[in-house]
């Protein structure tokens, strides 16, 4: 073994010609994002003053949320070893849905900000309720895992339901949580660009999640605290999801698919997936988003409805797959 | 060298261990073998810090293991245990990568990367090292995390029971693996072992436990024989010369 041969042999170059490819494929779609609606932007007077309140607020949550929910489902598949969890299947959404409600009826003039971490305290409370569940049970079959996620958030969700009947809140909420883009106009979305800074968190500490996925043994033989990653994983998830949640909705089954299909092609380590599971990400949002706003148009239909059909179709054929592989 | 100092540890109400008192030289490949539930597996977790103890104390190259930052343990001792069962979709470069992150924390220097690709070409992965490990074969996987460990570059190396699942082929293969690790490459190897035989064959000690203690340790030529292992395993054992040493017959 001569280090001459090394060169040929490392291969952990991020920036490749296929990402560049990719980033200018995103930018296509959001550029069509960009210019479709029904206000003509061209003709009107009040073009150029729409487009600016709308369309791009539109185009850059989409990005953020896309991006938000994709990568919080890889960091907790990675957290907890399994390919079927992300936030909407352990119940993290709930949670933060429950979080928004508790303001919706407590303190209905609350900022935008406070309702936020109001659902962020609540979906990290949620989250780390299910990783408890989990250690203490030691559920790792694969499919168990998602079902008493399922289970726990379809509870929460139930309650929150409950609660919301007994306010006289059922309507709002629903308008809350039902995953949209259509209300995102300037001046309402701004809080968003906060996940762009847990982005830049997860990057930075993708190593150690990456670790944290070869289980907690081998991450103790490398030195690395697993406890504290699990907790930082799960703030960072929280705070994702809450915003998202908070912002836009609900945006089933995105954290699901997005990381299965890139961890299919290739592979697992974090650090270099990050562009990807950002791009493909953002690339799924933005065409439901965009076949939502044109299927019916002149109306909308929600982008979680298109999503959720998707992901379900992804979800079974993931299942299938893996009894097939066994 | 591992120091143990009248440790004990209450694993469950029917597991316990200890009091264990016991020195590991630096240096070969120790076996610890013994009846299943003795507490080898439990002790080896115990001298890896993955299992905190009761009572005593247990040093690693001079270092007390529930003293010392785990940060800097990962340096000293490395530890496998059992597969589990989720497998990351990792190439095994990547897999054996991560052996360095005590050093390197994700950050891999040239250094690092020469380090690596020894370890991969020392089990015989080179032509493996861009699968990912779900496409791999046990045994190869189970090699692969051993390639994981000894790029972690400690002088102690924990591994528990490296020959599950693996064929009589590759058993051998480890263990041929294994004591060239620890000659050429200067480890001190603890390693639980379940067939008595090649713990025989490829140790230079041999612990043997039972019911949480240890009742003997030895060269393999002071423990293969016939009181000591019907003693140790609680079944009759005849030691008979073979043609590369004394084996173990218990059928």
């Amino acid at each position: 073994m001569t280090s001459t041969t090394l060169p040929a042999r490392i291969k952990s170059k991020v920036l490749t010609g296929k990402l560049a490819l990719g980033i200018l494929a995103v930018l296509v779609l959001l550029a069509f994002s960009l210019f479709t609606g029904v206000y003509d932007i061209f003709g009107k007077d009040d073009g150029a003053m729409m487009f600016a309140v709308t369309r791009i607020p539109r185009t850059i949550a989409l990005v953020l949320a896309g991006a938000a929910m994709a990568m919080s489902g890889l960091v907790m598949q990675l957290l907890t070893q399994n390919r079927f969890v992300e936030p909407t299947t352990t119940g993290t959404t709930e949670w933060a849905g429950l979080g928004l409600l508790t303001m919706l009826v407590f303190f209905p003039t609350a900022t935008l900000l406070a309702k936020m971490s109001v659902a962020i305290a609540f979906a990290f409370i949620g989250t780390m309720i299910f990783f408890l569940f989990l250690q203490r049970v030691s559920l790792k079959a694969s499919l168990t895992v998602p079902i008493v996620g399922i289970m726990l958030g379809s509870v929460v969700g139930a309650f929150s339901t409950f609660f919301a009947l007994s306010t006289d809140k059922l309507q709002s909420m629903g308008i809350w949580l039902a995953g949209s883009f259509t209300s995102v106009i300037r001046g309402q979305y701004e809080v968003l660009w906060i996940v762009a800074i847990v982005a830049v968190a997860i990057y930075i500490v993708a190593d150690r999640f990456t670790v944290a996925g070869l289980g907690e043994e081998i991450a103790t033989n490398v030195g690395l605290n697993y406890r504290q990653v699990m907790l930082l994983g799960t703030a960072l998830i929280a705070v994702a999801t809450g915003v998202v949640t908070v912002v836009i909705g609900n945006l089933p089954f995105l954290g699901l698919i997005v990381p299965n299909i890139v961890s299919m092609v290739r592979g697992d380590d974090l650090r270099s997936n990050l562009p990807w599971v950002c791009l493909l990400g953002i690339a799924i949002t933005t065409i439901c988003d965009l076949v939502g706003r044109t299927i019916i148009m002149p109306f909308e239909v929600p982008v979680s409805l298109i999503l959720g059909v998707l992901g379900a179709v992804v979800f079974i054929f993931l299942l299938l797959r893996q009894r097939k592989v066994g | 060298m591992i120091t143990l100092n009248s440790v004990s540890k209450q694993y469950s109400s029917t597991v316990s261990i200890g009091p264990v008192s016991l020195e590991i030289p630096t240096g070969g490949i120790t076996a610890l073998v013994g009846p299943n539930g003795a507490g080898k597996s439990t002790m080896l977790t115990m001298v890896g810090r993955l299992l905190g103890i009761d009572q005593g104390s247990i040093e690693v190259s001079g270092y007390d293991v529930s003293k010392t930052n785990s940060k800097d343990l990962a340096k000293i001792v490395s530890i496998l245990r059992q597969e589990n069962h989720f497998v990351t979709r990792l190439t095994v470069r990547q897999l054996v990568g991560f052996g360095r992150y005590p050093h390197s924390k994700g950050r891999l220097t040239q250094a690092d990367e020469e380090i690596i690709s020894r370890s991969i070409d020392f089990l015989d992965l080179g032509e493996l090292e861009a699968r990912y490990l779900d496409e791999l074969s046990g045994g190869q996987r189970q090699r692969a995390y051993v390639a994981m460990v000894l790029a972690q570059d400690t002088d102690t190396v924990l591994l528990d029971e490296p020959l599950n699942n693996l064929d009589m082929k590759h058993s051998v293969v480890m263990m041929q693996h294994l004591q060239r690790a620890a000659r050429e490459l200067n480890r001190t190897i603890v390693i639980v072992l379940h067939d008595i035989n090649f713990a025989g064959h490829y140790a230079d000690y041999i612990c043997a436990m039972k019911q949480g203690k240890v009742v003997h340790f030895g060269t393999p030529a002071q423990i293969m024989q016939d009181e000591i292992l019907s003693e140790v395993f609680e079944t009759p054992v005849n030691v008979v010369p073979g043609p590369n040493g004394p084996l173990a017959v218990y059928y």
